[in-house]
């Protein structure tokens, strides 16, 4: 019922965990699988071991989070043994990565191809390091090199991760449109100030914003590119619930990532969507979750 | 969003340790933690240790952050997130209490609460802590160097205890090799144990994956964990992760 494929990768339901939530180690990715999710996306590996920015990194809202880890990792030299500890979760593990230039991240993804991973997700969109992510992913031609020759040097399915801080995302998933797959969208770049202090609450001062506030962000920018480019989507942002993933693959999305969530309803929250999905669908008459993909669009 | 508390009084504890009185009213039970953040330097997790309207943190100096806190006078405030995690599972069963070094502070509002005997242990007799804080109760002194009671490590004299009474349980925070050798000896006699475990920890709220031991999130699984979950953290006093996240030896 709920099973879906993009590409010719199959998950048994369109459940996965988003980058940079509880999936640094492989037995953390092993509790997440446990607990329901359809597929993991691994936290976000780079050349080096990276220790992310000091406290506070995180930001607790009545409305999201706001986070600026910085992209701590352990670097990809010493990644293979989280993926195969992942792997034995028995469900895609997509491995995530982040560089400067298409030469990086090519030598990442190929790294990872070795490493077991069924397919990789490539950080065009992370708003708060400086010389990565966001600021590779909204230069329209360098996305466009790094996803073609990301594509030259491995056979796994490649999947591009882009960001909503761009006046035209459109324009950037048509740079990318040489990918397997697109993820819409990464946080959203903000800040906060305690009045008390007078100060930024984040070290790094900005961060990424996530959850309930940025999900109809996420739905425009997946409604947006569906149809403009003919390729499957992988929506992100503020999903909470079964409403919020129909609401998404309404809009265009194969299959969906969830992160924030997990803090708000806890791990459990793959298993429980599952199955507030089934009996939506029961109730509605839907046998197969596929045939809801894009069907809010009006033409 | 951070609440702002006035601190009240600071008692000097041990040559490390201070402690920190402040009014909140949060209800946190016995093992939880709070998000402290000086703003400007650091922001870092603090079990509680007094959990009444007069609540309090005693903080060890052990880097930067703790070092800042140290230098603060009464009068001055404090941002504070939580309570956060799981804190101690309070069982009918005889309690053998064993907190070392900082420990003490996350061990004792858990002892106030209940019955049992406490082992207090630190390296030298001027690091135990609340040595007179637990009235009419049987309090046991290990220090590591001899200064003070039993000479030598806290699972050592606990196994001298074992021989001589019948405990059910072990309630322990401390070191992690003095709290892997616990667990080692409760599997090995089958007495029921909960450690309040401590690691890198960044988010605080369980996302990170900064503070896992064996898939398990010490800051929202735990820090308290109970004897199933303990057995199967392999890791436990053998491999920790750094700030980047690698495995690496303890």
């Amino acid at each position: 019922m709920l099973s879906v494929a993009i590409n010719d990768l199959r998950f048994r339901n369109p459940l996965l965990l988003a980058s940079g939530i509880l999936d640094e180690s492989g037995e953390s990715m092993l509790q997440v699988i446990k607990h329901g999710a359809g597929g993991v996306v691994t936290k976000s590996i780079g050349m080096e071991p990276r220790e992310g920015y000091e406290n506070p990194v995180i930001y607790e809202l009545s409305y999201g989070l706001l986070n600026a880890i910085g992209l701590a990792n352990p670097g990809i030299e010493n990644y293979g043994e989280e993926i195969k500890i992942a792997k034995r979760g028995g469900v895609p593990v997509i491995g995530s990565v982040f560089g400067k230039d298409a030469e990086e991240f090519a030598y990442l993804a190929r790294k990872m191809e070795e490493y077991g991973v069924d397919a990789v997700e490539l950080n065009l969109s992370c708003p708060h390091a400086r010389g990565y992510g966001m600021e590779i992913g909204v230069d329209a031609a360098l996305v466009e090199e790094i996803v073609k020759e990301v594509k030259r040097k491995v056979n796994i399915p490649v999947w591009a991760k882009l960001t909503p801080n761009t006046h035209n995302i459109v324009e950037i998933a048509k740079a990318a449109s040489d990918s397997d797959a697109l993820v819409l969208i990464n946080t959203v770049r903000a800040m906060a100030i305690d009045i008390e202090a007078k100060l930024p609450v984040l070290s790094n001062i900005f961060g990424g914003l996530s959850g309930p506030c940025i999900k109809p962000i996420g739905i425009r920018a997946v409604y947006e590119v569906y149809r403009e480019v003919e390729k499957p989507i992988v929506g992100v942002g503020g999903i909470i619930d079964a409403r919020d993933v129909i609401e998404y693959i309404m809009a265009g999305a194969s299959a969906v990532e969830i992160g924030t969530a997990i803090y708000l309803r806890g791990i459990h929250v793959f298993s429980e969507i599952a199955s507030e999905m089934e009996d939506w669908m029961k109730k509605h008459g839907y046998e197969k979750i596929e045939e809801l993909v894009g069907i809010a669009q009006v033409r | 969003m951070y609440r702002v508390v006035e601190i009240e009084e600071i008692i000097k504890e041990t040559p490390t340790i201070k402690t920190f009185f402040f009014r909140d009213e949060t209800q946190p039970s016995p093992g939880q933690f709070y998000m402290i953040w000086l703003p400007g330097v650091d922001e870092f997790p603090m079990s509680i240790s007094y959990i009444g309207e007069r609540k309090a943190f005693s903080v060890k100096l052990v880097g930067e952050g703790t070092r800042k806190m140290h230098s603060l006078s009464e009068g001055d405030r404090l941002w504070i997130r939580g309570p956060y995690g799981r804190g101690f599972v309070e069982k009918n069963k005889k309690a053998l209490f064993v907190g070392g070094g900082s420990g003490m502070a996350t061990l004792a509002p858990l002892i106030e609460r209940m019955r049992g005997d406490v082992v207090i242990a630190a390296r030298t007799k001027e690091e135990l802590l609340f040595k007179r804080r637990f009235k009419n109760r049987r309090v046991y002194i290990a220090t590591d160097d001899g200064s003070e009671g039993f000479r030598g490590f806290a699972h050592e004299l606990v196994e001298r205890l074992l021989e001589e009474n019948e405990y059910e349980i072990i309630y322990t925070c401390g070191p992690e090799l003095m709290m892997r050798k616990l667990i080692d000896i409760a599997i090995e006699r089958g007495l029921d144990i909960q450690a309040s475990l401590e690691r890198l920890m960044k988010c605080g709220i369980g996302i990170c994956d900064s503070c896992s031991i064996n898939g398990y999130r010490v800051c929202v699984d735990g820090p308290v964990f109970e004897k199933d979950i303990l057995i199967e953290m392999s890791d436990l006093g053998r491999y920790t992760r750094d700030r980047a996240g690698r495995r690496v030896p303890l």
